[in-house]
């Protein structure tokens, strides 16, 4: 199994028309994702990859019995499609638009609030089950059918860490671009539970970066709950550029300025298996699961 | 964007934000003229850099006089001002604010800005504002109330009245205090602001609030729909180069090393320094090469590179996806070669769509380049080649 999306899930495409979201959702199609439609205002009745495309994303869920939406929509309309389709009660929303603005985010964070919908991104690069469904941009030729997850802020890693699983023997469940940008929907510790209440999923890597608080968190939750699974973790950003900063509110409103080395240091105290370096994440999951074995 | 104090309180003034008179001056002669024009008493001079801790630094200066504030200017000017904040670098000064000085009966800490953990806007305040209130915060010295905002960043007007008499402000300021708070809320929706910042906030012997300082930093990436306030910017020269790689889709820093590096991905860029650094070299920049870059641009990247005297090897690791395979990669690289007529150690990490493609274009431009099969072998590659550079020289 996997977590999120598997091979019944129906796909419309929010921007399905302008050219990265043809691009994309014709590889889609291609790897075998049901995608069912897509949205784009003004330009409903039309067809597009031979499929029907409508004005609203509520017409395209009534027509389609759709059961995700993948916004593909720039970034000036990316917050609206994204607050239409949670008004349209879309059950998984994956949002891969990059630089949406950051009051827009609040927004769609407001709007999510007592929803079901479960909202992944934005600049997230997707969601793939090997094999069963692809909603993103990502490359598959090194992704292969297994039993690890992968929780990632970062789309250029996952795929490296996703070749390095696959020549260690380790195919993947679900790996689950969570987003890269501080305010997005789907939080790692809420992926984290998913993957744990998934019978399939044996272990779990996540691949985190400086800044916000998420992984700290996702160690608490990990250090309370004793989850038991194998979990292994790569933090990059040790030697990240130093930005200048500008006030003081941003070091009053943190407790910790999250570093590189803190996160490390949560994570490692709570249990999980560290990844000493980018090139040894299958490897050290390949141990971790033997161990667990 | 990161705005001056002059600039955030002209754009707080639009707001009704109260700010002492004054104005931006690039030359001594305009500071004497304004501050003769404003009649003061006492004067601010204030080098007007886009950071915090000028005060500490010598960055202010106080001033009775006109010619005084003429004198305080031209000693500003051109001066390169490190503090706490700016890193050791600092940034020079090409702008003075000049104000009438005020003496406040009291002074406040007030901040609004977009707390990224809850997805919110929130209002920090305390009383006695200044430069050091991170250092008394952290020692319990000061105490800083805080309010969540709710959805829309609205708050209910008595909760704001009731952190201005937690603040120990009179009935008269509370209700000065509502209004200003409101106003910088507008300000920071309106303006795409994740960041405002008003400390100190001076309570006047008159009995009104005005902000003898603003720090304020908008949205990046909510700028296109501000055209005015992009034309704010006022860049260094470091900063220049950066935003003219941001129009080729690159992220580009400069670093002080002697590897040059190109990636494509922010967390596979992330990953190659901390590499870099584990095997003992020092990376020269950061560059990450967005998917939406054409080979144009990337030529752009590697010619920044490639002419950049520090740098002694390249190093290369691209995962090719479904819109930049790597071969978008290699014919960058060969047209900056040719473009520049330069080269240097090139050592390659290729994975993903077109990467055996992208091996075939090298040859085709005539790149010689080591090709390594993994990021770890390219990343030790790099530091020998560069400390080898080195040591010819």
């Amino acid at each position: 199994m996997s977590i999120l999306i598997d091979a019944d899930t129906r796909v419309i495409c929010q921007g399905m028309t302008g050219r990265a979201g043809t691009h994309y959702s014709a590889a889609m199609i291609e790897y075998g994702t049901r995608v069912v439609g897509g949205v784009r205002p003004g330009k409903g009745g039309s067809r597009h990859l031979d499929l029907p495309v409508f004005d609203t994303v509520a017409q395209a869920m009534d027509e389609t019995n759709a059961n995700a939406s993948m916004v593909f929509v720039p970034p000036d309309h990316a917050a609206a499609a994204m607050i239409e389709a949670i008004e349209a009660e879309t059950p998984l929303i994956v949002a891969l638009t990059e630089r949406v603005p950051l009051h827009d985010m609040i927004r769609v964070r407001d709007a999510l609030q007592e929803t079901k919908t479960v909202l992944i991104g934005p600049n997230s690069q997707g969601i793939l089950a090997p094999g069963l469904c692809k909603i993103g941009v990502m490359a598959t030729g090194s992704a292969r059918k297994g039993n690890v997850g992968i929780i990632s802020r970062s789309a250029s890693l996952t795929s490296e860490v996703v070749a390095q699983l696959s020549a260690a023997g380790l195919g993947q469940s679900t790996s689950v671009g969570i987003g890269g940008d501080p305010i997005h929907g789907l939080a790692m510790r809420d992926c984290f539970k998913l993957f744990l209440a998934d019978p399939d999923t044996h272990g779990v890597v996540l691949v985190g970066e400086i800044g916000g608080r998420e992984e700290e968190e996702l160690a608490e939750f990990i250090a309370a709950e004793n989850a038991g699974m194998p979990v292994v973790a790569l933090i990059v950003g040790r030697h990240a550029p130093t930005r200048r900063r500008m006030g003081h509110s941003g070091a009053i409103i943190q407790d910790a300025v999250s570093s590189a080395e803190g996160k490390i240091r949560a994570l490692a105290d709570a249990g999980v298996s560290i990844a000493e370096s980018p090139h040894l994440v299958g490897e050290t999951m390949r141990r971790a699961m033997l161990v667990a074995a | 964007m990161k705005l001056h104090e002059y600039q955030a309180k002209e754009l707080l003034a639009r707001y009704g934000v109260l700010t002492p008179r004054g104005r931006m001056v690039e030359a001594p002669r305009d500071a004497r003229r304004l501050a003769e024009e404003l009649g003061a008493e006492r004067f601010a001079v204030k080098a007007q850099i886009p950071a915090g801790g000028r005060g500490q630094s010598g960055g202010v200066a106080l001033v009775t006089s006109p010619q005084a504030a003429a004198t305080a200017t031209q000693q500003l000017l051109g001066r390169r001002l490190v503090t706490n904040q700016t890193g050791s670098a600092g940034y020079a000064v090409d702008k003075v604010l000049v104000e009438e000085a005020l003496e406040p009966s009291a002074t406040l800490y007030l901040s609004l800005l977009i707390d990224t953990a809850t997805a919110s806007i929130v209002i920090l305040a305390g009383p006695e504002g200044s430069g050091d209130i991170e250092e008394r915060v952290r020692s319990g010295e000061a105490h800083v109330e805080r309010l969540e905002t709710g959805a829309g960043g609205e708050v209910p007007r008595k909760d704001i009245e009731a952190l201005a008499e937690r603040l120990g402000l009179s009935r008269d300021l509370q209700s000065a205090f509502t209004t200003l708070v409101g106003q910088l809320r507008t300000a920071l929706i309106e303006l795409d602001a994740t960041l405002i910042e008003i400390n100190p906030l001076a309570v006047t012997t008159t009995g009104e609030l005005v902000a003898l300082d603003a720090k304020m930093i908008l949205d990046d990436n909510a700028l296109f729909r501000h055209p005015d306030l992009n034309a704010l910017r006022d860049d260094e020269d470091d900063d220049k180069i950066e935003m003219g790689a941001q129009d080729h889709q690159l992220n580009y820093v400069r670093l002080d090393g002697d590897i040059g590096i190109a990636v494509n991905g922010a967390g596979l860029g992330l990953a190659t320094l901390d590499m870099v650094h584990a095997a003992n070299g020092r990376p020269a920049n950061f560059m990450d090469i967005r998917t939406t870059a054409t080979s144009l641009d990337v030529a752009h990247g590697f010619a920044m590179l490639l002419e950049n005297p520090s740098v002694r090897s390249i190093l290369v690791n691209v995962h090719g996806g479904g819109m930049q395979p790597c071969d978008i990669i290699a014919d960058g690289l060969g047209i900056a070669m040719r473009r520049t007529g330069r080269s240097c150690p090139t050592i390659v990490r290729l994975a993903g769509n077109n990467a055996e493609y992208a091996r075939f274009r090298f040859k085709n431009f005539g790149c010689k380049v080591i090709d390594c099969p993994d990021m770890w072998t390219a990343v030790s590659r790099a530091v020998d080649a560069a400390q080898s550079a080195g040591a010819r020289q």
